[in-house]
Protein backbone atom coordinates (compact mmCIF):
# COMPACT_ATOMS: atom_id res chain seq x y z
CA UNK A 1 0.00 0.00 0.00
CA UNK A 2 1.09 3.27 -0.99
CA UNK A 3 1.58 6.35 1.27
CA UNK A 4 -1.22 8.47 1.49
CA UNK A 5 0.47 11.51 0.25
CA UNK A 6 1.60 9.63 -3.21
CA UNK A 7 -2.06 8.07 -3.88
CA UNK A 8 -3.01 9.71 -7.46
CA UNK A 9 -6.97 9.81 -8.29
CA UNK A 10 -7.82 8.60 -11.49
CA UNK A 11 -9.14 11.27 -13.83
CA UNK A 12 -12.86 9.60 -13.51
CA UNK A 13 -11.86 9.42 -9.84
CA UNK A 14 -10.76 13.10 -9.59
CA UNK A 15 -13.80 14.26 -11.69
CA UNK A 16 -16.61 12.58 -9.74
CA UNK A 17 -14.53 13.33 -6.40
CA UNK A 18 -15.09 17.12 -7.13
CA UNK A 19 -18.85 16.78 -7.79
CA UNK A 20 -19.09 14.68 -5.11
CA UNK A 21 -19.77 18.25 -2.58
CA UNK A 22 -21.95 19.33 -4.84
CA UNK A 23 -24.11 16.40 -5.23
CA UNK A 24 -24.04 16.23 -1.25
CA UNK A 25 -24.90 19.55 -0.51
CA UNK A 26 -27.85 19.53 -2.89
CA UNK A 27 -29.32 16.69 -0.89
CA UNK A 28 -29.04 17.91 2.33
CA UNK A 29 -30.39 21.17 1.45
CA UNK A 30 -33.11 19.38 -0.33
CA UNK A 31 -33.67 17.05 3.07
CA UNK A 32 -33.91 20.34 5.45
CA UNK A 33 -35.76 22.67 2.96
CA UNK A 34 -38.63 19.82 2.47
CA UNK A 35 -38.25 18.85 6.53
CA UNK A 36 -39.03 22.42 7.45
CA UNK A 37 -41.83 23.08 4.68
CA UNK A 38 -43.94 20.19 5.73
CA UNK A 39 -43.79 21.44 9.49
CA UNK A 40 -44.57 25.26 8.11
CA UNK A 41 -45.26 25.49 4.32
CA UNK A 42 -44.90 29.36 5.13
CA UNK A 43 -41.54 28.75 6.10
CA UNK A 44 -39.30 31.37 4.10
CA UNK A 45 -35.60 30.45 5.10
CA UNK A 46 -35.58 27.29 3.15
CA UNK A 47 -37.34 27.65 0.20
CA UNK A 48 -38.52 24.46 -1.92
CA UNK A 49 -36.36 23.61 -5.54
CA UNK A 50 -39.97 24.74 -6.97
CA UNK A 51 -40.27 27.80 -4.92
CA UNK A 52 -37.05 28.94 -6.12
CA UNK A 53 -37.96 28.19 -10.00
CA UNK A 54 -40.67 30.26 -9.84
CA UNK A 55 -38.86 33.37 -8.20
CA UNK A 56 -36.29 32.82 -11.23
CA UNK A 57 -39.25 32.63 -13.67
CA UNK A 58 -41.20 35.82 -12.17
CA UNK A 59 -37.73 37.46 -12.63
CA UNK A 60 -35.76 36.52 -15.31
CA UNK A 61 -38.30 34.86 -17.84
CA UNK A 62 -41.09 37.45 -17.62
CA UNK A 63 -41.38 40.80 -18.73
CA UNK A 64 -42.01 43.55 -15.93
CA UNK A 65 -45.89 44.67 -16.89
CA UNK A 66 -45.35 47.93 -16.53
CA UNK A 67 -41.94 48.57 -17.98
CA UNK A 68 -41.29 45.89 -20.57
CA UNK A 69 -38.29 45.04 -18.71
CA UNK A 70 -36.84 41.97 -17.04
CA UNK A 71 -35.70 42.66 -13.80
CA UNK A 72 -32.90 39.86 -13.16
CA UNK A 73 -31.09 41.07 -16.62
CA UNK A 74 -31.22 44.41 -15.99
CA UNK A 75 -29.76 43.91 -12.60
CA UNK A 76 -27.01 41.56 -14.22
CA UNK A 77 -26.20 44.46 -16.66
CA UNK A 78 -26.01 46.94 -13.97
CA UNK A 79 -23.45 45.27 -12.24
CA UNK A 80 -21.72 43.90 -15.38
CA UNK A 81 -21.48 48.06 -16.87
CA UNK A 82 -20.19 48.75 -13.39
CA UNK A 83 -17.63 46.42 -12.53
CA UNK A 84 -16.24 46.11 -15.84
CA UNK A 85 -15.70 49.56 -15.98
CA UNK A 86 -14.42 50.10 -12.78
CA UNK A 87 -11.67 47.52 -12.94
CA UNK A 88 -10.77 48.12 -16.10
CA UNK A 89 -9.86 51.79 -15.10
CA UNK A 90 -7.99 50.22 -12.35
CA UNK A 91 -5.89 48.24 -14.76
CA UNK A 92 -5.40 50.75 -17.09
CA UNK A 93 -4.32 53.08 -14.26
CA UNK A 94 -2.25 50.50 -12.50
CA UNK A 95 -0.36 49.66 -16.00
CA UNK A 96 0.87 52.95 -16.66
CA UNK A 97 1.45 54.42 -13.45
CA UNK A 98 2.98 51.30 -12.13
CA UNK A 99 5.25 51.07 -14.77
CA UNK A 100 6.47 54.54 -14.89
CA UNK A 101 6.88 54.07 -11.21
CA UNK A 102 8.56 51.21 -11.66
CA UNK A 103 11.12 52.27 -14.53
CA UNK A 104 11.39 55.78 -13.73
CA UNK A 105 13.08 56.46 -10.50
CA UNK A 106 12.66 59.96 -10.55
CA UNK A 107 8.56 58.86 -10.47
CA UNK A 108 9.01 56.25 -8.01
CA UNK A 109 10.44 58.99 -5.22
CA UNK A 110 7.96 61.44 -6.21
CA UNK A 111 4.57 58.79 -6.30
CA UNK A 112 5.82 55.74 -4.57
CA UNK A 113 4.81 57.08 -0.62
CA UNK A 114 1.68 58.95 -2.27
CA UNK A 115 0.34 55.27 -3.78
CA UNK A 116 1.58 53.61 -0.17
CA UNK A 117 -0.55 56.13 1.56
CA UNK A 118 -3.47 56.07 -1.07
CA UNK A 119 -3.22 52.08 -0.67
CA UNK A 120 -4.14 51.84 2.93
CA UNK A 121 -7.02 54.10 3.26
CA UNK A 122 -9.83 52.04 3.91
CA UNK A 123 -12.01 52.42 0.86
CA UNK A 124 -15.25 51.75 2.41
CA UNK A 125 -14.42 54.49 5.04
CA UNK A 126 -14.62 56.74 2.27
CA UNK A 127 -17.76 55.24 0.17
CA UNK A 128 -19.61 57.92 2.04
CA UNK A 129 -17.38 60.88 0.57
CA UNK A 130 -17.67 59.63 -2.75
CA UNK A 131 -21.78 59.43 -2.28
CA UNK A 132 -20.81 63.01 -1.29
CA UNK A 133 -18.72 64.54 -4.09
CA UNK A 134 -20.22 62.07 -7.22
CA UNK A 135 -24.09 61.43 -6.26
CA UNK A 136 -25.93 58.46 -6.27
CA UNK A 137 -25.33 57.65 -9.78
CA UNK A 138 -22.78 55.12 -11.57
CA UNK A 139 -19.98 57.36 -11.05
CA UNK A 140 -19.53 56.73 -7.34
CA UNK A 141 -20.16 53.30 -7.86
CA UNK A 142 -17.35 53.23 -10.07
CA UNK A 143 -15.23 55.40 -8.23
CA UNK A 144 -15.22 53.39 -5.35
CA UNK A 145 -14.07 49.70 -7.19
CA UNK A 146 -11.60 52.01 -8.72
CA UNK A 147 -10.31 53.30 -5.39
CA UNK A 148 -10.63 50.05 -3.89
CA UNK A 149 -8.65 48.19 -6.93
CA UNK A 150 -6.13 50.10 -8.27
CA UNK A 151 -3.70 51.31 -5.91
CA UNK A 152 -3.26 47.28 -5.26
CA UNK A 153 -2.50 46.91 -9.20
CA UNK A 154 -0.45 49.71 -9.39
CA UNK A 155 2.22 48.32 -6.46
CA UNK A 156 2.06 45.10 -8.13
CA UNK A 157 2.68 45.98 -11.42
CA UNK A 158 5.55 48.62 -9.63
CA UNK A 159 6.82 45.41 -8.01
CA UNK A 160 6.86 43.53 -11.06
CA UNK A 161 8.50 45.83 -12.90
CA UNK A 162 11.67 46.10 -10.38
CA UNK A 163 12.10 42.14 -10.52
CA UNK A 164 12.72 41.81 -13.90
CA UNK A 165 16.16 40.75 -14.10
CA UNK A 166 18.37 44.54 -14.50
CA UNK A 167 20.87 42.59 -16.88
CA UNK A 168 17.83 43.11 -19.72
CA UNK A 169 17.17 46.82 -19.28
CA UNK A 170 20.78 47.21 -19.57
CA UNK A 171 20.94 44.85 -22.83
CA UNK A 172 17.90 47.09 -24.12
CA UNK A 173 20.11 50.03 -23.50
CA UNK A 174 23.47 48.55 -25.19
CA UNK A 175 20.91 47.68 -28.00
CA UNK A 176 20.35 51.05 -28.93
CA UNK A 177 16.92 51.39 -26.60
CA UNK A 178 15.67 55.11 -24.73
CA UNK A 179 14.11 54.71 -21.69
CA UNK A 180 10.50 55.01 -23.83
CA UNK A 181 11.17 51.95 -26.03
CA UNK A 182 12.48 49.79 -22.69
CA UNK A 183 9.30 50.98 -21.52
CA UNK A 184 6.91 50.08 -24.68
CA UNK A 185 9.02 47.25 -26.09
CA UNK A 186 10.57 45.55 -22.97
CA UNK A 187 9.13 46.14 -20.06
CA UNK A 188 5.44 46.72 -21.14
CA UNK A 189 5.06 43.42 -22.90
CA UNK A 190 6.45 41.26 -19.85
CA UNK A 191 3.78 43.29 -17.36
CA UNK A 192 0.93 42.57 -19.56
CA UNK A 193 0.13 39.06 -18.32
CA UNK A 194 1.28 39.81 -14.91
CA UNK A 195 -1.69 42.73 -15.07
CA UNK A 196 -4.28 40.10 -15.90
CA UNK A 197 -3.08 38.25 -13.02
CA UNK A 198 -3.45 40.82 -11.02
CA UNK A 199 -6.87 41.81 -12.65
CA UNK A 200 -8.05 38.22 -11.67
CA UNK A 201 -6.89 38.53 -7.75
CA UNK A 202 -8.16 41.78 -7.48
CA UNK A 203 -11.98 40.68 -9.05
CA UNK A 204 -13.07 39.41 -5.25
CA UNK A 205 -12.15 43.22 -4.17
CA UNK A 206 -13.79 44.28 -6.82
CA UNK A 207 -17.20 42.36 -6.47
CA UNK A 208 -17.27 43.22 -2.89
CA UNK A 209 -17.04 47.42 -3.47
CA UNK A 210 -20.09 46.44 -6.51
CA UNK A 211 -21.92 45.24 -4.03
CA UNK A 212 -21.47 47.48 -0.76
CA UNK A 213 -22.36 50.54 -3.17
CA UNK A 214 -25.16 48.90 -4.40
CA UNK A 215 -26.72 47.72 -1.19
CA UNK A 216 -26.62 51.40 0.11
CA UNK A 217 -27.41 53.38 -3.09
CA UNK A 218 -28.45 52.45 -6.35
CA UNK A 219 -32.08 51.30 -8.40
CA UNK A 220 -30.96 48.50 -10.06
CA UNK A 221 -27.87 45.66 -9.79
CA UNK A 222 -27.70 42.42 -8.60
CA UNK A 223 -26.41 43.91 -4.88
CA UNK A 224 -29.34 46.12 -4.98
CA UNK A 225 -31.60 43.26 -5.59
CA UNK A 226 -30.38 40.84 -2.93
CA UNK A 227 -30.40 43.69 -0.12
CA UNK A 228 -33.77 44.93 -1.02
CA UNK A 229 -35.59 41.46 -0.69
CA UNK A 230 -33.82 40.64 2.05
CA UNK A 231 -36.88 42.97 4.10
CA UNK A 232 -39.52 40.26 2.87
CA UNK A 233 -36.75 36.99 3.49
CA UNK A 234 -37.27 36.43 -0.12
CA UNK A 235 -34.56 33.83 0.57
CA UNK A 236 -35.85 32.03 -3.01
CA UNK A 237 -34.78 35.58 -4.83
CA UNK A 238 -31.52 35.91 -2.74
CA UNK A 239 -30.32 32.13 -3.67
CA UNK A 240 -30.28 32.02 -7.13
CA UNK A 241 -28.78 36.01 -7.08
CA UNK A 242 -25.65 34.65 -4.84
CA UNK A 243 -25.05 31.79 -7.24
CA UNK A 244 -25.33 34.03 -10.03
CA UNK A 245 -22.71 36.27 -9.15
CA UNK A 246 -20.35 33.64 -8.10
CA UNK A 247 -21.00 32.41 -11.43
CA UNK A 248 -20.38 35.54 -13.26
CA UNK A 249 -17.05 36.02 -10.80
CA UNK A 250 -16.04 32.70 -11.99
CA UNK A 251 -16.38 33.35 -15.83
CA UNK A 252 -14.44 36.62 -15.35
CA UNK A 253 -11.89 34.87 -13.85
CA UNK A 254 -12.25 32.13 -16.76
CA UNK A 255 -12.11 34.57 -19.66
CA UNK A 256 -9.15 36.59 -18.22
CA UNK A 257 -6.70 33.01 -17.87
CA UNK A 258 -7.80 32.13 -21.33
CA UNK A 259 -7.12 35.51 -22.75
CA UNK A 260 -3.18 35.73 -21.00
CA UNK A 261 -2.84 31.98 -22.28
CA UNK A 262 -3.89 32.97 -26.09
CA UNK A 263 -2.27 36.06 -25.99
CA UNK A 264 1.15 35.20 -24.06
CA UNK A 265 1.83 31.75 -24.44
CA UNK A 266 5.67 32.42 -23.71
CA UNK A 267 4.55 33.56 -19.94
CA UNK A 268 2.74 30.69 -19.09
CA UNK A 269 5.07 27.84 -20.68
CA UNK A 270 7.79 29.84 -18.40
CA UNK A 271 5.38 29.71 -15.55
CA UNK A 272 4.32 26.33 -15.80
CA UNK A 273 8.09 25.30 -16.04
CA UNK A 274 8.76 26.64 -12.76
CA UNK B 1 46.79 57.36 -27.04
CA UNK B 2 45.23 54.37 -26.64
CA UNK B 3 41.60 52.57 -27.94
CA UNK B 4 40.95 52.51 -24.46
CA UNK B 5 42.93 53.97 -21.19
CA UNK B 6 42.24 53.26 -17.94
CA UNK B 7 44.08 56.16 -16.02
CA UNK B 8 44.74 55.33 -12.30
CA UNK B 9 40.95 53.74 -11.48
CA UNK B 10 39.74 53.05 -8.33
CA UNK B 11 36.48 51.61 -7.38
CA UNK B 12 34.69 51.14 -3.78
CA UNK B 13 31.55 50.45 -2.85
CA UNK B 14 31.23 52.23 0.53
CA UNK B 15 33.70 51.10 2.73
CA UNK B 16 34.47 48.12 0.37
CA UNK B 17 37.53 48.74 -1.70
CA UNK B 18 36.80 46.63 -4.58
CA UNK B 19 39.23 47.62 -6.94
CA UNK B 20 42.42 50.28 -7.10
CA UNK B 21 45.08 52.18 -9.03
CA UNK B 22 44.29 50.14 -12.60
CA UNK B 23 46.47 51.74 -15.17
CA UNK B 24 45.66 49.50 -18.57
CA UNK B 25 46.23 51.10 -22.28
CA UNK B 26 44.40 48.48 -24.37
CA UNK B 27 44.32 48.87 -28.46
CA UNK B 28 41.41 48.44 -30.86
CA UNK B 29 40.91 44.80 -32.08
CA UNK B 30 42.37 42.77 -28.46
CA UNK B 31 41.18 39.96 -27.12
CA UNK B 32 41.57 40.21 -23.16
CA UNK B 33 40.75 37.36 -20.94
CA UNK B 34 40.38 38.49 -17.07
CA UNK B 35 40.78 35.99 -14.65
CA UNK B 36 40.70 35.76 -10.71
CA UNK B 37 39.41 35.10 -7.51
CA UNK B 38 35.53 34.98 -7.34
CA UNK B 39 34.83 38.53 -5.76
CA UNK B 40 37.77 40.25 -6.34
CA UNK B 41 36.20 42.72 -8.80
CA UNK B 42 35.95 41.55 -12.69
CA UNK B 43 32.33 42.07 -12.92
CA UNK B 44 32.56 45.08 -11.41
CA UNK B 45 35.26 46.72 -13.46
CA UNK B 46 32.96 45.44 -16.61
CA UNK B 47 29.96 47.63 -14.75
CA UNK B 48 33.08 50.43 -14.70
CA UNK B 49 33.43 50.34 -19.01
CA UNK B 50 29.86 49.43 -19.75
CA UNK B 51 28.85 52.34 -18.17
CA UNK B 52 26.81 50.47 -15.54
CA UNK B 53 28.63 51.81 -12.40
CA UNK B 54 30.67 54.58 -12.43
CA UNK B 55 34.65 55.04 -11.36
CA UNK B 56 35.17 56.51 -7.83
CA UNK B 57 38.51 57.95 -8.83
CA UNK B 58 40.44 58.06 -11.72
CA UNK B 59 39.07 57.90 -15.83
CA UNK B 60 38.39 55.66 -18.18
CA UNK B 61 38.61 56.69 -21.89
CA UNK B 62 37.28 55.23 -25.57
CA UNK B 63 38.47 56.37 -28.43
CA UNK B 64 39.85 59.37 -26.90
CA UNK B 65 36.72 60.64 -25.33
CA UNK B 66 35.37 60.19 -21.95
CA UNK B 67 33.69 57.16 -21.23
CA UNK B 68 29.49 57.80 -21.32
CA UNK B 69 28.22 57.36 -18.05
CA UNK B 70 25.54 55.05 -19.12
CA UNK B 71 25.02 51.97 -21.22
CA UNK B 72 24.48 52.51 -24.97
CA UNK B 73 25.02 50.94 -28.57
CA UNK B 74 29.01 51.55 -28.19
CA UNK B 75 29.21 48.87 -25.83
CA UNK B 76 27.45 45.15 -26.12
CA UNK B 77 27.21 42.69 -23.13
CA UNK B 78 26.85 39.16 -22.93
CA UNK B 79 25.82 38.35 -19.59
CA UNK B 80 26.03 34.94 -17.99
CA UNK B 81 22.31 34.63 -18.01
CA UNK B 82 19.18 37.02 -18.21
CA UNK B 83 20.79 38.62 -21.76
CA UNK B 84 17.90 37.74 -23.70
CA UNK B 85 14.11 38.92 -23.83
CA UNK B 86 11.78 36.09 -23.00
CA UNK B 87 8.59 37.52 -24.50
CA UNK B 88 10.13 37.52 -28.11
CA UNK B 89 11.30 34.91 -30.14
CA UNK B 90 14.66 34.01 -31.86
CA UNK B 91 14.85 35.97 -34.81
CA UNK B 92 12.55 39.16 -32.54
CA UNK B 93 14.90 39.03 -29.97
CA UNK B 94 17.75 39.45 -33.02
CA UNK B 95 15.54 42.71 -35.20
CA UNK B 96 15.04 44.51 -32.20
CA UNK B 97 18.19 45.78 -31.96
CA UNK B 98 17.52 47.37 -35.17
CA UNK B 99 13.83 48.46 -34.12
CA UNK B 100 15.34 50.36 -31.47
CA UNK B 101 17.19 52.17 -33.58
CA UNK B 102 14.45 52.49 -36.80
CA UNK B 103 12.01 53.02 -35.01
CA UNK B 104 12.83 55.54 -32.01
CA UNK B 105 8.71 56.67 -31.90
CA UNK B 106 6.82 53.28 -32.00
CA UNK B 107 9.13 50.61 -31.72
CA UNK B 108 8.32 48.73 -34.67
CA UNK B 109 8.92 48.67 -38.35
CA UNK B 110 6.68 48.08 -40.99
CA UNK B 111 7.04 46.56 -44.51
CA UNK B 112 10.45 47.42 -46.38
CA UNK B 113 12.19 48.43 -43.92
CA UNK B 114 10.64 45.59 -41.58
CA UNK B 115 12.11 43.62 -44.48
CA UNK B 116 15.67 44.73 -44.31
CA UNK B 117 16.22 44.22 -40.68
CA UNK B 118 14.71 40.88 -40.64
CA UNK B 119 17.30 39.94 -43.75
CA UNK B 120 20.19 41.34 -41.40
CA UNK B 121 18.96 39.58 -38.58
CA UNK B 122 18.69 36.18 -40.41
CA UNK B 123 22.14 36.78 -41.50
CA UNK B 124 23.72 36.79 -38.11
CA UNK B 125 21.34 34.35 -36.85
CA UNK B 126 23.52 32.28 -39.16
CA UNK B 127 26.27 32.98 -38.03
CA UNK B 128 25.80 31.77 -34.91
CA UNK B 129 24.09 28.61 -35.85
CA UNK B 130 20.36 28.95 -34.93
CA UNK B 131 18.32 29.26 -38.23
CA UNK B 132 16.80 26.08 -37.64
CA UNK B 133 15.54 27.93 -34.20
CA UNK B 134 14.58 31.84 -35.92
CA UNK B 135 10.61 31.18 -34.13
CA UNK B 136 11.42 29.31 -31.00
CA UNK B 137 11.45 31.58 -27.09
CA UNK B 138 14.25 31.62 -24.95
CA UNK B 139 12.64 29.15 -22.65
CA UNK B 140 12.64 26.59 -25.38
CA UNK B 141 16.22 27.09 -26.34
CA UNK B 142 18.97 25.53 -24.59
CA UNK B 143 21.68 27.45 -22.44
CA UNK B 144 24.17 27.59 -25.28
CA UNK B 145 21.93 28.18 -27.80
CA UNK B 146 20.47 31.15 -25.68
CA UNK B 147 24.09 32.47 -25.57
CA UNK B 148 24.37 32.37 -28.96
CA UNK B 149 21.37 34.24 -29.68
CA UNK B 150 22.76 36.66 -26.85
CA UNK B 151 25.92 37.12 -29.32
CA UNK B 152 23.89 37.11 -32.45
CA UNK B 153 21.94 40.20 -30.68
CA UNK B 154 24.81 42.40 -29.41
CA UNK B 155 26.54 41.82 -32.72
CA UNK B 156 23.63 43.66 -34.93
CA UNK B 157 24.74 47.15 -33.55
CA UNK B 158 28.23 46.48 -34.66
CA UNK B 159 29.90 47.59 -31.23
CA UNK B 160 32.93 48.63 -30.37
CA UNK B 161 33.88 46.97 -27.28
CA UNK B 162 32.33 43.56 -26.81
CA UNK B 163 31.83 42.35 -22.93
CA UNK B 164 31.35 39.08 -22.27
CA UNK B 165 30.84 38.00 -18.11
CA UNK B 166 31.69 34.76 -18.58
CA UNK B 167 29.22 33.67 -21.30
CA UNK B 168 29.98 30.55 -21.32
CA UNK B 169 29.87 29.31 -17.13
CA UNK B 170 27.02 27.30 -17.40
CA UNK B 171 27.52 25.62 -20.40
CA UNK B 172 29.25 21.64 -20.80
CA UNK B 173 32.62 21.11 -21.98
CA UNK B 174 30.99 20.16 -25.69
CA UNK B 175 29.63 23.24 -26.09
CA UNK B 176 32.24 25.73 -24.78
CA UNK B 177 34.45 24.24 -27.56
CA UNK B 178 32.05 25.12 -29.82
CA UNK B 179 31.16 28.59 -28.68
CA UNK B 180 35.22 29.49 -28.27
CA UNK B 181 35.11 28.77 -32.19
CA UNK B 182 32.32 30.79 -32.84
CA UNK B 183 33.16 33.24 -30.96
CA UNK B 184 37.16 33.21 -32.34
CA UNK B 185 35.78 33.72 -35.54
CA UNK B 186 33.60 36.24 -34.94
CA UNK B 187 36.36 38.48 -33.30
CA UNK B 188 38.08 38.16 -36.09
CA UNK B 189 36.27 39.09 -38.54
CA UNK B 190 34.91 41.86 -36.85
CA UNK B 191 37.71 43.50 -35.64
CA UNK B 192 36.41 43.69 -32.00
CA UNK B 193 37.93 44.88 -28.87
CA UNK B 194 36.70 42.02 -26.64
CA UNK B 195 36.57 41.68 -22.79
CA UNK B 196 35.94 38.37 -21.60
CA UNK B 197 35.61 37.34 -17.88
CA UNK B 198 35.92 33.75 -16.82
CA UNK B 199 36.71 31.04 -14.53
CA UNK B 200 38.61 28.79 -16.53
CA UNK B 201 42.36 30.30 -17.24
CA UNK B 202 42.41 27.65 -19.86
CA UNK B 203 39.94 29.01 -21.21
CA UNK B 204 41.13 32.23 -21.43
CA UNK B 205 44.70 31.30 -23.06
CA UNK B 206 42.78 29.83 -25.31
CA UNK B 207 40.76 32.27 -26.56
CA UNK B 208 42.80 35.71 -25.16
CA UNK B 209 45.50 37.99 -26.80
CA UNK B 210 46.14 38.84 -23.38
CA UNK B 211 45.21 37.86 -20.20
CA UNK B 212 44.44 39.86 -16.90
CA UNK B 213 44.86 38.14 -13.84
CA UNK B 214 42.93 40.62 -10.94
CA UNK B 215 44.33 40.02 -7.44
CA UNK B 216 45.36 41.63 -3.99
CA UNK B 217 48.76 43.15 -3.90
CA UNK B 218 48.18 44.64 -0.43
CA UNK B 219 46.27 42.29 2.12
CA UNK B 220 45.10 43.40 5.51
CA UNK B 221 43.80 40.35 7.17
CA UNK B 222 42.04 42.05 9.41
CA UNK B 223 39.83 44.39 7.09
CA UNK B 224 40.23 41.85 4.38
CA UNK B 225 38.17 45.47 2.53
CA UNK B 226 40.58 47.83 2.92
CA UNK B 227 42.53 47.08 -0.05
CA UNK B 228 41.62 46.21 -3.66
CA UNK B 229 42.30 44.12 -6.31
CA UNK B 230 44.68 45.22 -9.01
CA UNK B 231 46.24 43.61 -12.51
CA UNK B 232 48.71 41.41 -10.92
CA UNK B 233 49.77 39.63 -14.23
CA UNK B 234 49.27 41.15 -17.90
CA UNK B 235 50.43 38.35 -20.23
CA UNK B 236 50.29 39.00 -23.67
CA UNK B 237 48.90 35.81 -25.89
CA UNK B 238 49.54 37.36 -29.61
CA UNK B 239 51.96 34.44 -30.37
CA UNK B 240 52.14 30.59 -30.14
CA UNK B 241 55.08 31.17 -28.71
CA UNK B 242 53.74 33.32 -26.10
CA UNK B 243 51.07 31.35 -25.42
CA UNK B 244 53.42 28.43 -24.53
CA UNK B 245 55.69 30.51 -22.67
CA UNK B 246 52.86 31.72 -20.35
CA UNK B 247 51.55 28.53 -19.86
CA UNK B 248 55.13 27.17 -18.69
CA UNK B 249 54.76 30.25 -16.11
CA UNK B 250 51.66 29.01 -14.58
CA UNK B 251 52.68 25.52 -14.80
CA UNK B 252 56.07 26.69 -12.68
CA UNK B 253 53.66 28.57 -10.43
CA UNK B 254 51.87 26.03 -9.67
CA UNK B 255 53.73 23.45 -8.76
CA UNK B 256 55.71 25.89 -6.45
CA UNK B 257 52.48 27.11 -5.10
CA UNK B 258 51.30 23.73 -3.79
N1 LIG C 1 26.21 46.98 -6.59
C1 LIG C 1 27.07 46.67 -5.59
N2 LIG C 1 26.93 47.24 -4.38
C2 LIG C 1 27.78 46.94 -3.37
N3 LIG C 1 28.81 46.09 -3.47
C3 LIG C 1 29.01 45.49 -4.64
C4 LIG C 1 28.14 45.73 -5.77
N4 LIG C 1 28.57 44.99 -6.81
C5 LIG C 1 29.63 44.30 -6.36
N5 LIG C 1 29.90 44.60 -5.08
C6 LIG C 1 31.02 44.06 -4.28
O1 LIG C 1 32.19 44.18 -5.05
C7 LIG C 1 33.01 43.05 -4.88
C8 LIG C 1 33.39 42.48 -6.22
O2 LIG C 1 32.24 41.96 -6.85
P1 LIG C 1 32.27 41.43 -8.34
O3 LIG C 1 30.88 40.99 -8.67
O4 LIG C 1 32.88 42.44 -9.22
O5 LIG C 1 33.22 40.16 -8.23
P2 LIG C 1 33.66 39.14 -9.37
O6 LIG C 1 35.13 39.22 -9.46
O7 LIG C 1 32.87 39.37 -10.59
O8 LIG C 1 33.25 37.77 -8.71
P3 LIG C 1 32.69 36.45 -9.40
O9 LIG C 1 33.87 35.79 -10.02
O10 LIG C 1 32.14 35.65 -8.27
O11 LIG C 1 31.66 36.85 -10.40
C9 LIG C 1 32.28 42.10 -3.98
O12 LIG C 1 32.81 42.22 -2.67
C10 LIG C 1 30.86 42.58 -4.00
O13 LIG C 1 30.26 42.37 -2.77
MG1 LIG D 1 31.28 38.29 -11.65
Amino acid sequence: MKKLMNIKPSKALAIFLSILPFVLIFFVYWGASSERLAENPNDKLLPSFEQIYKAIDRLALTENKRTGEYLFWQDTSASLYRISVGISLSAVTGLTIGLLTGLIPLARSGLSPLITFISLVPPMAILPILFISFGLGELAKIMLIFIGTAPVMIRDMQSRVLQLPAEQLIKAQTLGASSWLVAIRVVLPQILPRLLASMRLSLGAAWLFLIAAEAIAAQEGLGYRIFLVRRYLSMDVIFPYVIWITLLAFLMDYLLRKTSERAFPWYHSIESGK
Amino acid sequence: MSFISINNVWKSYGDNQVLERLNLNVEQGEFVSMVGASGCGKSTFLNLLLGREQVSKGSISLDGELLKSEPDAERGIVFQKYSVFPHLTALQNVMIADEFSQAKLVGWTFGRRKKAIKQKALEFIEAVGLTPAINQYPHQLSGGMQQRLAIAQALMKSPKVLLLDEPFGALDPGIRSDMHTLIRDIWQKNKLTIFMVTHDIKEGFELGSRLWVFDKLRDDPHAPQAYGAQVTFDIPLRSHAQKQQAQQLIKQVGTQSS
